[in-house]
């Protein structure tokens, strides 16, 4: 039997060098089959091959391509002894302790393989949802406690239920695929790893809701997401799992994909209707809300992709079984990404509820330059820095909330102690005022001049004053913009300057980083 | 990277004929124009305005708000190079600075013999392998000033 050889395809393997890997391997083994997965999401092993063996799967990394005559001489294909013999990945702590079920096949699958994707339980979400019906189906998401994992945090099955009772000749399911937020990358990994679940996800929303057409915007930053998607669109349709009878389930439902055009606003959700609809992506005010008039006017589910990709596991084993995961409002489990300066960067999915500093010192292992953690920035660059002191926070909506901050689409972002956070504030003021859709003047014009002023304080112009100054600017932002972007800008600055006091006093004594 | 061709009403008919009845046309229509022509040229702007029944004003309008499309075409090579937070967090400031110093720009300009051009960009979804870059729409991870330095070297 030809053995399988998995080199993933996802685009921070690719970055890493897995093209190249895949390139040897073709030369050097041709009689290996080579599949292109996505990634297990293990980026410190990057790129992390995996051979198909009869003790089953068998992982080396970080290979490079100068590697792989090496590995095939110490018997790669039988899965033997070599320094970069990682053994089976579901053994690695960093998996073990993990709970997947939104990402239950990524990094295992072939993700243009329905074969593959059938075998690993996909589509038995859609099957029992057309058994239970669209009322029955949707109430089982609602059941399931599911919260949007864009950022917002509404209840999805809410959020549908709004649209099915509302009347309309067409209705739309949009999945968010804007991912805008830096530190995290779970869309892209969906996308390029397990591209038939997101299918799987927007079938359900448009059977559970009465929508026939769906969109998927994504952000142009990302063109191997959008081919994969693409293909796996394609197949989806030749296997009738879109089309006008899908899944011969007597209803109708087809996808189109729509790029960004590198616009931060456009993840913002009416700003990215606007965009859909061909317009500038300005910000709507609400109401009316997408549920009523979205897309065209007409009644839309917005939802983002981790939502959407969570619904088929959801319909598949029961809203009961994931709800039991999780913590107070904050029911399943978060695809958590662990990025930036940590030595274990990567993607964790476990039940809401582990600390911050569980996830950065213990799965994380750490800064990757080996210096002390000072700060994390959580959610995206909306988000608070927190500082070590607030480590036990538990990973929560209410309990990050709470200490006025927000868990947003799940990213965290590790900073080691030569990290300004002067800097990191004028950045956060400098961000809003590059990406402001230009609707408020707060954000607009607020930011730019929260930009000078930290630049003040930076120079020790004034410091008191211009410590006040800017507390008052972000008030001003706070309580004056229409969307999150100026809304939340003062996140990120009033953590710093709350959390760290210390690098507002003035010129900072720049010592090495070394 | 394909090389951009001089702008033709001819091909620019076709390329709006293809877009300009599905809904919500001009984002599709604008990124295959980009595609074609390396930017959106000022000319292009009265023909799709009047396929797509939208005054000049509002397709500039949407030209001008979002950061991909050009008006004038980039250099024969594109490094962006990502400027956002989880990049900071290990050091993409003081790599951009060392590229604007090697090749005497700064991120937003292209190289006066029109080889380069480097831009920021926020965030490629790399965050684990920071810091990140795409070179003609090829991604790079975990770069060093050395990693840079030879990507820069292979460009012809
Ligand atoms: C400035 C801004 C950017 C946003 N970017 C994204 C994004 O990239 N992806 C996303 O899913 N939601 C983003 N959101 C949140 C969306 O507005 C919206 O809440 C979400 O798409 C709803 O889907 P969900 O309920 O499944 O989370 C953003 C919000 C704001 C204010
Ligand atoms: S807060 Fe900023 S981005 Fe949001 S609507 Fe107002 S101007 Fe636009
Ligand atoms: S912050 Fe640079 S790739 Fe995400």
């Amino acid at each position: 039997m030809t053995v399988r050889v998995f080199v993933p395809g996802d685009a921070a393997a690719v970055a890493v060098g897995a093209d190249a890997v895949a390139a040897a391997l073709t030369r050097h083994a041709p009689e290996a089959r080579l599949v292109r997965s996505g990634s297990r999401g293990l980026f410190w092993l990057e790129p992390l091959i995996e051979v198909e063996t009869p003790q089953g799967r068998i992982g080396f990394g970080p290979v490079a391509a100068e590697d792989v005559p090496g590995l095939l001489a110490a018997g790669l294909l039988d899965g033997g002894a070599h320094p970069l013999r990682l053994g089976r990945p579901e053994e690695l702590p960093f998996l073990k302790r993990q709970t997947r079920l939104t990402f239950a096949r990524c990094g295992i699958v072939d993700p243009r393989s329905l074969d593959d994707y059938r075998a690993h339980g996909g589509w038995k979400g859609l099957e029992r949802a057309i058994a239970l019906g669209p009322a029955t189906a949707l109430e089982e998401v609602v059941q399931s406690g599911l919260r949007g994992r864009g950022g917002a945090g509404f209840p999805t099955g809410i959020k549908w239920r709004t649209v099915a009772q509302t009347q309309a000749a067409q209705k739309y399911i949009v999945c968010n695929a804007d991912e805008g937020d830096s530190g995290t990358f779970s869309d892209r990994m969906v996308m390029e790893g397990d591209p038939f679940v997101l299918i799987e996800g927007m079938v359900i929303a448009g059977f559970a809701v009465g929508a026939t057409k769906g969109y998927v915007y994504v952000r142009s930053e990302y063109p191997h997401a959008i081919a994969t998607f693409g293909d796996a669109l394609t197949i989806a349709r030749a296997a009738g799992y879109l089309g006008a009878n899908v899944a011969d389930g007597g209803f109708a439902f087809d996808i189109e994909v729509r790029v960004g055009a590198g616009a931060y606003v456009c993840g913002e959700e009416t700003a990215l209707l606007d965009s859909l609809e061909g317009k500038r992506g300005q910000v709507r005010a609400k109401p009316p809300l997408p549920a009523h008039q979205g897309l065209f006017g007409q009644p839309t589910v917005i939802n983002n992709v981790i939502s959407l990709a969570t619904v088929p596991t959801i319909l598949a084993d029961g809203a009961a079984r994931y709800r039991d995961f999780g913590m107070g409002r904050s029911r399943g489990t978060m695809p958590i990404q662990l990025a930036g300066n940590v030595r274990h960067g990567g993607l964790f999915e476990t039940a809401f509820g582990m600390t911050l500093g569980e996830l950065v010192d213990d799965i994380g292992g750490g800064t990757a330059s080996g210096r002390p953690v000072r700060a994390v920035q959580v959610g995206g660059p909306l988000g608070a820095y927190f500082p070590r002191a607030l480590f036990d926070t538990p990973f929560d909506y209410e309990a990050f909330t709470a200490k006025d901050g927000l868990i947003g689409h799940g990213g965290i972002v590790v900073f080691d102690d030569t990290v300004d956070m002067a800097e990191q504030a004028r950045f956060a003021m400098e961000f809003c005022a590059i990406e402001s859709c230009g609707k408020c003047t707060p954000c607009r014009i607020g930011s730019t001049r929260g930009v000078e002023v930290v630049e003040r304080i930076m120079r020790g112009e004034n410091v008191a004053a211009s410590r006040a100054l800017l507390t008052d600017l972000c008030n001003t932002l706070k309580f004056g913009s229409l969307c999150a972007l100026g809304g939340f800008t003062p996140y990120p600055v009033m953590s710093a300057l709350t959390h760290f006091p210390e690098d507002f006093a003035g010129p900072r004594l720049r010592v090495a980083a070394e | 990277m394909r090389a951009p061709e001089p702008w033709n009403p001819d091909r620019a008919a076709e390329v709006i004929a293809r877009h300009k009845d599905a809904p919500g046309a001009l984002l599709p229509l604008l990124h295959e124009l980009q595609g074609v022509f390396g930017c959106i040229p000022d000319e292009a702007v009265r023909p799709v305005a009047e396929a797509l029944n939208l005054s000049r004003a509002e397709v500039h309008g949407v030209v001008s708000f979002y950061h991909d499309f050009r008006r004038d075409p980039a250099g024969r090579h594109v490094l962006k190079l990502c400027q956002a937070e989880a990049c900071q967090s290990m050091g993409c400031r003081s790599l951009a600075a060392e590229v604007e110093q090697r090749l005497g720009v700064r991120l937003g300009e292209t190289t006066a013999d029109g080889r380069v051009t480097v831009e920021a960009v926020y965030c490629l979804g790399l965050c684990a392998t920071a810091p990140s870059a795409m070179l003609d729409g090829q991604v790079v991870g975990r770069l060093t000033p050395a990693r840079v330095e030879a990507l820069l070297e292979t460009l012809p």
